[in-house]
This record gives structure tokens, sequence and C-alpha cells, in this order.
């Protein structure tokens, strides 16, 4: 079997004359974390939904652990795990119930079932928690222990959609430790999201918008090569007064408050230092420290961003 | 045993049993609905409210209303002086019937001319005033020969002429509550599994916990049957509940096997939960399948001759009705509960059912595999 968990080729979906996603090629390798980041409506569930054979591509095609989704959903279904937008429990079944349904529906043997339970919620930390309603549960347990029923039959692949949205801190981290834990053991991992410091946990990423992937790479590729231009961050009093003023000049091709400080992005950022710190100047604005940076994530998809949508 | 299909089973019993209030619901809904129709939507005309105006007082015309009296079908509640007051008690509905007496009734008999009677009838519900019409002429005639018999002076019945027994069967006394308990059952099989299994199908559809299990590898059909086979049990249960109180409350007789009811409600079973599924696949909202699945109920009570006889309606209402699953069911039920008729006196229905059920479920089943995608 080769070495990739995940391939698809101009894979495309079209709502009526709406095209959600737009002939998406990537791949995902074995044990790999990959991320998918994009804003909402970027087509990133829409994606998923095909990879899992919910939706039918309206062109290209792809293959999940070597199986192809439109032909082969079924095999794919029995060996991948997914965690939904939506926490996609039962609110009046126990933990211990929600866990042991995912189980049956999975055909865990019986006898297996139970220390399967207890390894996988004291993985995820919810062991103790087993005679609670999930109608009793807080946000953050929740998205784990769907996590939980989506690992009760110990897929290869998993597929996780926004599984961080609205979780607190520490659940993310838990989550995330899991994840890396299950990377390490062979698991390959697809999860989506919209937050740039998640990003950053990823082996590779790619940034979709508007359905299409507009950059790919790992975190740290993504910052050197596939960035456009060059990042100037200004740190100044009355930044607000500071954007407006910059963003009239059009010296910088996109200019942003990153924090408190200002990051502006273009070509020769170097060369405008000077230029920027005059133009502030004559606001009667005084500049702190002006200088070129590494790029964030964050700098790379808004430039990125812009460049898309000015083809 | 396939295990999917007995997880599905397993936590949709724990879903009913951590929510008692919809249980309790399910168990009291058939005691009302019986004890309403069993009491309540009866047509035996009993006791009508009756004004009578003896313009006659003589003992000739208090004989005639004490016949009619006896007769059961008409209560005797008021005696008026005029026929203003007698038209003002059928105006505001405290009379539905009349009866006018006119002086020289008496004379009248005592001199051999015909008495005229006047017997007035509210015909705003035609059933009431059917039945009414009928028991006023059959009481008046059977007035009129007692007095012919006493002025002759001997007995019509030796005298020979036609003598018609009616004899009643399966019902013989009529009693509506004998004809109404079976149907009850019908519809309960029919509101509960329709109702709740679109319910419970919509349900995950809300909590966003469908998306999940066709991710799994639950197939479409596993997810169906696992969902409605706990719903079939408190049909079942239901169903024996209506039985036994039938029994118990209005004396319905059990004529013939509770097995093969069982057995062919299975058969009828299968078309409710196609409609249920059907109605799950169309609404988004519990909302929704509420008023669908009572917007599929209602015109199925009335087309299954439920209330009001279908052989009454209209020819083109009486061809959609043959696509109406209730209305072989309450065949059924009717047959083997009031006649005690076995299966082979049933195969119309039997069959009927046998093609509806496929079909509706299957046909369903499609539309409801396609809804989740």
């Amino acid at each position: 079997m080769n070495s990739l968990a995940l391939a698809t080729q101009n894979l495309t979906k079209h709502f009526d004359h709406f095209v959600a996603v737009d002939a998406v090629s990537f791949s995902v390798r074995r044990g790999e974390i990959f991320g998918l980041l994009g804003p909402n409506g970027a087509g990133k569930t829409t994606t998923i939904r095909m990879l899992l054979g919910l939706l039918a591509p309206t062109a290209g095609s792809g293959a999940v652990l070597g199986f192809d989704i439109v032909r082969e959903a079924e095999e794919i279904r029995q060996r991948v795990g997914y965690v939904s937008q939506k926490f996609s429990l039962y609110p009046d079944l126990t933990v211990a119930e929600n866990f042991d349904f995912y189980g049956g529906v999975y055909g865990v043997p019986r006898d297996a079932r139970a220390q399967r339970r207890a390894a996988t919620l004291a993985q995820v930390g919810l062991r103790g928690q087993e005679p609670m309603r999930v109608s009793n549960l807080a946000g953050g347990s929740r998205q784990r222990l769907a996590l939980a029923c989506a690992l009760t039959h110990q897929p290869e692949f998993l597929f996780l959609d926004e599984p961080t949205a609205g979780v607190d801190p520490l659940s993310r981290r838990v989550l995330w430790d899991l994840l890396y834990d299950l990377a390490a053991r062979g698991t390959s991992i697809l999860v989506t999201t919209h937050y740039m410091d998640e990003a950053e946990n990823c082996h590779r990423l790619a940034f979709i918008y508007r359905g299409r992937i507009v950059a790919e790479g790992t975190p740290a590729e993504m910052k050197t090569r596939q960035m456009l231009g060059e990042v100037v961050e200004i740190e100044c009093d009355r930044a607000d007064a500071a954007l407006t003023a910059l963003r009239a000049a059009r010296l910088f091709d996109e200019v942003a408050l990153y924090g408190t400080l200002i990051h502006a992005i273009g070509d020769d950022a170097a060369q405008k230092l000077a230029p920027a710190r005059a133009l502030l100047h004559a606001q009667g604005i005084a500049v702190a420290s002006a200088g070129v940076v590494l790029p964030s994530l964050e700098d790379v998809f808004i430039a990125r961003l812009r460049r898309a949508s000015e083809t | 045993m396939n295990s999917r299909l007995v997880s599905i089973i397993r936590k949709e019993f724990i879903h009913i049993i951590r929510d008692p209030r919809t249980l309790a619901i399910m168990f009291v809904i058939p005691i009302i609905q019986l004890i309403l129709l069993g009491y309540a939507a009866t047509t035996d005309i009993r006791r009508l409210n009756t004004a009578v105006y003896d313009a006659d007082h003589t003992s000739s015309s208090r004989q005639l209303t004490e016949a009619y009296r006896a007769s059961d079908y008409f209560a005797i509640r008021y005696y008026v002086q005029s026929e203003e007051e007698l038209a003002r008690l059928l105006d505001g509905g405290q009379a539905r019937a009349a009866i006018i007496i006119p002086a020289g009734y008496a004379d009248n008999l005592a001199k051999g001319a015909p008495a005229q009677v006047a017997v007035i009838i509210d015909g705003s519900d035609p059933a009431v005033a059917s039945t009414a019409f009928a028991a006023a002429q059959s009481v008046g005639q059977a007035h009129s020969i007692q007095i012919i018999q006493q002025r002759l002076g001997i007995d019509v019945t030796k005298i020979g002429g036609i003598e018609v027994r009616p004899r009643v069967w399966y019902n013989p006394e009529l009693r509506s509550s004998n004809y109404m308990i079976p149907a009850v059952m019908g519809m309960i099989l029919q509101f509960l599994t329709q109702l709740f299994t679109a319910l419970a199908i919509v349900r995950e559809r809300e909590q966003g916990t469908i998306e999940q299990l066709v991710v799994t590898p639950i197939k479409a059909w596993e997810l169906v049957v696992g969902k409605v086979v706990p719903y079939i049990g408190i049909a079942f249960f239901d169903l024996l509940e209506v039985l036994f109180l039938g029994v118990l409350l209005f004396d319905v007789p059990i004529r013939g096997s509770i097995l093969l009811l069982l057995t062919l409600s299975l058969l009828f079973l299968l078309t409710t939960l196609g409609l249920g599924l059907f109605v799950s696949s169309v609404a988004r909202t519990q909302q929704e399948a509420m008023f669908l699945s009572f917007l599929v109920m209602l015109p199925a009570i009335f087309l299954a001759g439920f209330f009001f006889p279908l052989e009454a309606m209209p020819a083109w209402l009486q061809a959609i009705s043959y696509f109406v699953p209730l209305r072989y069911m309450l065949i059924i039920l009717r047959g083997i509960i009031l006649k005690g008729i076995g299966f082979g006196s049933l195969t119309e229905p039997v069959i009927a059912l046998a093609i509806l059920g496929p079909l509706i479920f299957t046909a369903a089943s499609l539309r409801f595999r396609k809804s989740l995608e």
C-alpha cells in the first residue's frame, strides 16, 4: 500500500450554480496531521463530506486509505473516524452509553468494549465521568467525548471538522496532545480550522479560499516560500490612526492590526520603512519601533487571500 | 446477531425511557382516545330531548305520549301550551324533537276517523334525525295497531300477515362502541408508529447526530428498523391496552384470534412506519413532523371508514380510499374482533396490505436515503 493516506485530484462540487469546491487536489501522508485552513464558507466542510461519501463530487476523484470515495464509501466508513462541527452526541445518554453505542455500531467485539472504553476515555481525560449525562457536560468535555466516540474502532484515519470551535483552551490542549499522540502511532488526521494558532500545530496545511487551495506546505514553508512580499511590524501609539494613515497612503499592499501592533505587507518592505516612519511622524504618531519581521501564518493567509481575490 | 442493529435498538429504548413524559403520553393517549371515542363519538340515538304540545288533554293523548316515552328514543322534557313555545324550544336547541297532538285526537279515535299526530324533528344532524324519524314512525304504528286491536277485540298476530323479524348479527344491540373501539385500535397503531418514528428520526437530524450515523457503517435499513422496533413494541402494548379496556369498559366482544390480529397488525405497521419514514424525510423540525403526521392522519381516518361508511361516499373518494392502509386494517380489526372471522375471510384486506406495505416502505426508504445526502 502506498504511503498516502488520502489523495484527491481536482475534487469539485457544484451546488446549483454555486461552486463550493473547485478542483481541489491535495494529499495526506500516513501518520500526518494535515490542516485545512480557511474562512467559513471556503469549502472545508464540503470537502470533508465528499471524502466521507456524504456528498457525491460533481467532478474529480479522491481516495481515502486507498479506497475510492465514490465507489468504496462503505470500506472507508468502516476505517475512519469523524468528529463533526456540531457535537453529535445524544444528550439524554450517559458518557458510557454514547461510547458503547458507537462501539456497537462499529462492531467492536462485545468482550473488548469495556476495556476499550476505559482506555479511550482515559486518553481524552473523561475517566470517571461514565455515568454522567452528556447534557450535563461542559462544551469541552463534550467535544472530547465526541473524539473518543470517533476513536472506538481505532480508525486509521481521523477527520475533524472545526473540532475546537467554542472549546475552552484546556480542552483544546488536551485535544491537540491526543492528536499528536495518535499521529505518532500512525493515525492520519485531517483537521479543518479557522484558528491560525492551531494551524501551526499541523504537520502540513493548505489554505482554502472560495473553494480553491491557494497555498500548501508545512507551517515553516508557508511563512517562507509561500509568502508574497515581506512583513513590516510597527509598534506605535494610536494604532487605529496609524492604520488609517498607512492604508490611505497605499504604501503597502495590505495593512492590518496584529494585536496592538501593525503588520504591513508588501514587496521590498525594507525600502518602505523610512517613508512609513515619515508618514506616521507627519500625522503626529510616535513610532516606538519598525522593522521587517518573519511573517506569521496569519500574514501569509491574508496575503494569499488578497492575491486570490484579485485574480 | 447484527451488532449495529442491536446497538440502535438499545439506544432507542434508552431515549424512550429517559423521556418519561413522552412515555406517559404514549400510554395515556390510547386511554383518552378510547374513552372519548367510545363514549362521545357514539351515534346511538337515545333519549332525545322532546317537547310535547298536547292540545287534546285526554287519556288517549296521554297514552300516546307515554308510548313515545317508553320507546327510550324520546325523553319528554317539556310540556308546552302553544306551537310558538314549541318552535322556540326547537330553535333554541333545547328540544330536538316535538310531538303535537291536536285537539280532537281522542274524538277522532272514538269516531273511527284517522287521528293525526305531528312529530317535528330537528334535521340539523342527519344521523340523529334519521334515527328519530324511523323511531317516530315505528312507535306511532305500533301504538296505532294496539288501538285497532283494542277496538276490534282481536289479536292481529293470529290473523296472518307478514311478520318481519330482523336479526342483527355481530353487534345485536347496535352499540356504536363495538364499532368504534376496534377502529380506535387501528388509529392508535397508525398514530403512534407513524408520529413517533418520524419524531425519533427528525430529532436526530435536529441534533446533528444523523450525520454522524451516516458516516458509520450503519446501513439505512438498520437505522430504520432499529428505530422503529421499540415503537412497534409500544404499539402492541397499546393495542392490548385498548383491547383490555374495551372489554372492561364497553363490553366489546372479542370473537376472533388475538394472535392473528397481532400478526396482521405487523403487516399494517409496515405501511405506517413507512409513512413515518416519509414524514421524517420531508420534515426538518419535530414541529413540522408533527404537523405533517396529522396532515397524513386526518384524511386517512375519514377515508378508512372510521366514522362514516365508505359505501356512502362519492365514487372518486372511494377510489382514493383504496390507497389508505388504515381502511384495510379496520376491516381486519372489526372482522376479527366483532365477527370472529379467520384468515380465510380476510384475504382481500391482507393482500391489499401485502402490496401497499412493501410499496410504501420501499418508496419511503429510498426517499429517506436520499434525504441523508
